[in-house]
């Protein structure tokens, strides 16, 4: 009991801690060697009116700081869907046949690497609108990870139980819902799972470059505004969400392990 | 012509260079309604004739063919029990059977096919525990699942990777008078693999020993004349029984030990675990257990092979 109990209180004191270390040392570089660097107080005096109005709208440019990430969060939905609906069937094909793997997986490795901001060019090139673009480059950045997890689920599936599907004659429909399908959910969602945070760090530079409203829009129009402290704001915004997205899809996760 | 005919087959594995023969003349005939037992070191290539039958793998040369038809890949035939259960971990105990019924018998309405797979789910004994997963079943459990699915299929061969062999003693006697009691009561063509000479005299109607490999042959095939029912108890006192036993032993560590091919070991010595070019999973060769099928065995016999061995 007083072990556990001790624990607890480590577990909130400890994060506590590191935060005050870090404001602190925020606080005390805005007031020496970086005189543009808002202060903690003065971060928060201007942000708050955004924070505490999360939703409101009160111009086109001047929304609540919820109201922005909404918008980021559906373009990155809309983005994230269309990676896992190319990644995953990808992945499968990947996995299961050795000439494709062959064929595919040296330029999957060259364009795995390839910043989201080489991408987005090439996407306005392409679509000649900034939407589609954003949405191509959300896509082409955070799929990779869903094409290689899925594809490794397909190669693990152990020998057994393709076996079975074959000796109970299984069709191929069945065989793929049945066996393949299920063997590889898990893997599945570990590359669902990294995809999304891909897709939340590529959405910012995606709305920086298109002005596309949303949080990084937000965030460099308040940099060429002078605004610095809504940088600040806007930071700890995308890193909030992030978090709440990346927790979300290990608690999925973790229920499709057990089950 | 026999129900299920094995001629001249052979199988290897690797390529050119590094080949390895695991089977060499494998040839068998098994009748209708027969129950056999294919006795055999581990890792002499057991598995991997049982699979040839079942059509997952094709032999480099021979035959196999079941009532005239050569055998060109899995069918509904031939059901298959696998060494290691096989069950799939996302489907409860039904539903592993039910998937097997839904396929071989697709033109049935449904409740027919619960019907099917309740009454083969029932056959195993498997009791209250339908709607478990694989994993919240013990081992015993499990296999009379995969029993079940293997039954279910009503194929006229039923094939049986080692299916006993991750049991303990005391539920794989249970199990094994439960498989004697199916085959009694719906005298299916079976084909059991196992490495446990008592098993195969307890269940079968002939036992036919495995050499060891690389190249492993069937030996000269031994009829067990033991009348059925047979009383795990009464074996082994039984004079029958100890010749059939006496037999398959006396091939297994005499001529079924020596390696066909010229080699520097010696015919006598224990197979070494690692055979040059053989793949890892065929190489380690152990012999055949004596007494775990037995019940209460005698001291002597237990140790028979030991002493032979050392």
């Amino acid at each position: 009991m007083k072990a556990k109990a001790r624990v607890d209180v480590a577990a909130i004191v400890l994060p506590l801690v590191g935060i005050v270390v870090i404001v602190g040392i925020w606080a005390l570089s805005s007031a020496t060697w970086s005189k543009n660097l808002p202060s903690p107080f003065k971060t928060w005096q201007v942000s708050k009116p955004f924070v505490v109005a999360p939703f409101e709208k009160r111009g086109e440019l001047d929304q609540g700081i919820a109201r922005f990430a909404w918008y980021s969060l559906w373009l990155v939905a809309k983005g994230y869907t269309l990676a896992l609906l190319i990644g995953t069937p990808l992945g499968f094909l990947l996995g299961r046949s050795k000439l494709f793997a062959k064929g595919l997986d040296p330029i999957i490795q060259i364009l795995r690497p390839v910043s989201p901001l080489a991408w987005l060019p090439l996407g306005l090139v392409l679509f000649e609108k900034s939407q589609p673009a954003a949405l191509f480059t959300i896509a082409i950045c955070a799929m990779w990870p869903t094409v290689l997890n899925t594809a490794l689920g397909v190669r693990s599936i152990p020998q057994d139980y393709l076996n079975v599907a074959k000796v109970l004659q299984l069709s191929p429909a069945k065989t793929f819902f049945k066996v393949l399908l299920p063997a590889t959910l898990p893997y599945m969602f570990t590359g669902y799972r990294l995809s999304l945070g891909i897709a939340w760090l590529v959405i910012v530079a995606v709305e920086m470059l298109t002005g596309s409203p949303g949080v990084g829009g937000f965030l460099w129009q308040e940099y060429n505004s002078l605004i610095y402290e809504h940088i600040i704001l806007c930071i700890l915004t995308i890193g909030v969400v992030g978090f709440v997205l990346d927790r979300l899809m290990s608690v999925v996760e973790r229920r499709l392990r057990a089950a | 012509m026999a129900f299920l005919e094995i001629k001249k087959v052979a199988k290897g594995f690797g390529g050119k260079r590094d080949r390895a023969e695991i089977l060499a003349d494998i040839n068998l005939e098994v009748a209708k309604g027969e129950f056999v037992a294919i006795v055999g070191y581990s890792g002499a290539g057991k598995s991997t004739l049982v699979n040839m039958i079942a059509g997952l793998s094709a032999p480099d040369s021979g035959t196999i063919t079941v009532d005239g038809k050569p055998v060109t890949g899995p069918g509904s035939d031939r059901g298959m029990v696998f060494q290691n259960y096989s069950l799939l971990p996302w489907l409860t105990a039904f539903d592993n059977v039910y998937l097997a019924v839904d396929q071989t018998f697709s033109s049935w309405p449904v409740e027919k096919k619960r019907e099917h797979t309740n009454k083969y789910l029932a056959m195993v004994n498997l009791g209250q525990a339908h709607h478990k997963k694989p994993a919240e079943l013990s081992g015993g459990m499990r296999q009379r699942v995969a029993v079940a699915r293997a039954l279910a299929m009503e194929s006229e061969i039923l094939l049986m990777d080692e299916p006993l062999g991750a049991l303990d003693a005391l539920t794989r006697a249970t199990i094994q008078d439960e498989i004697a009691r199916i085959w009694a009561e719906t005298h299916k063509t079976i084909v059991l693999i196992t490495n446990d000479v008592d098993e195969g005299i307890l269940l079968a109607d002939r036992i036919i020993p495995l050499s060891v490999g690389p190249a492993a042959t069937l030996g000269p095939a031994v009829t067990v004349t033991v009348p059925r029912p047979r009383d795990r108890k009464a074996m082994n006192h039984d004079a029958g029984f100890k010749a059939v036993r006496n037999q398959v032993i006396e091939y297994l560590l005499g001529p079924g030990k020596r390696r066909p091919q010229p080699g520097p070991s010696s015919p006598t010595t224990v197979p070494s675990p690692v055979a040059k070019g053989v793949p890892a999973g065929a190489s380690s060769a152990s012999p055949p257990s004596v007494g775990s099928g037995g019940g209460a065995t005698s001291p002597e016999v237990a140790a028979a092979p030991r002493e032979v061995a050392a």
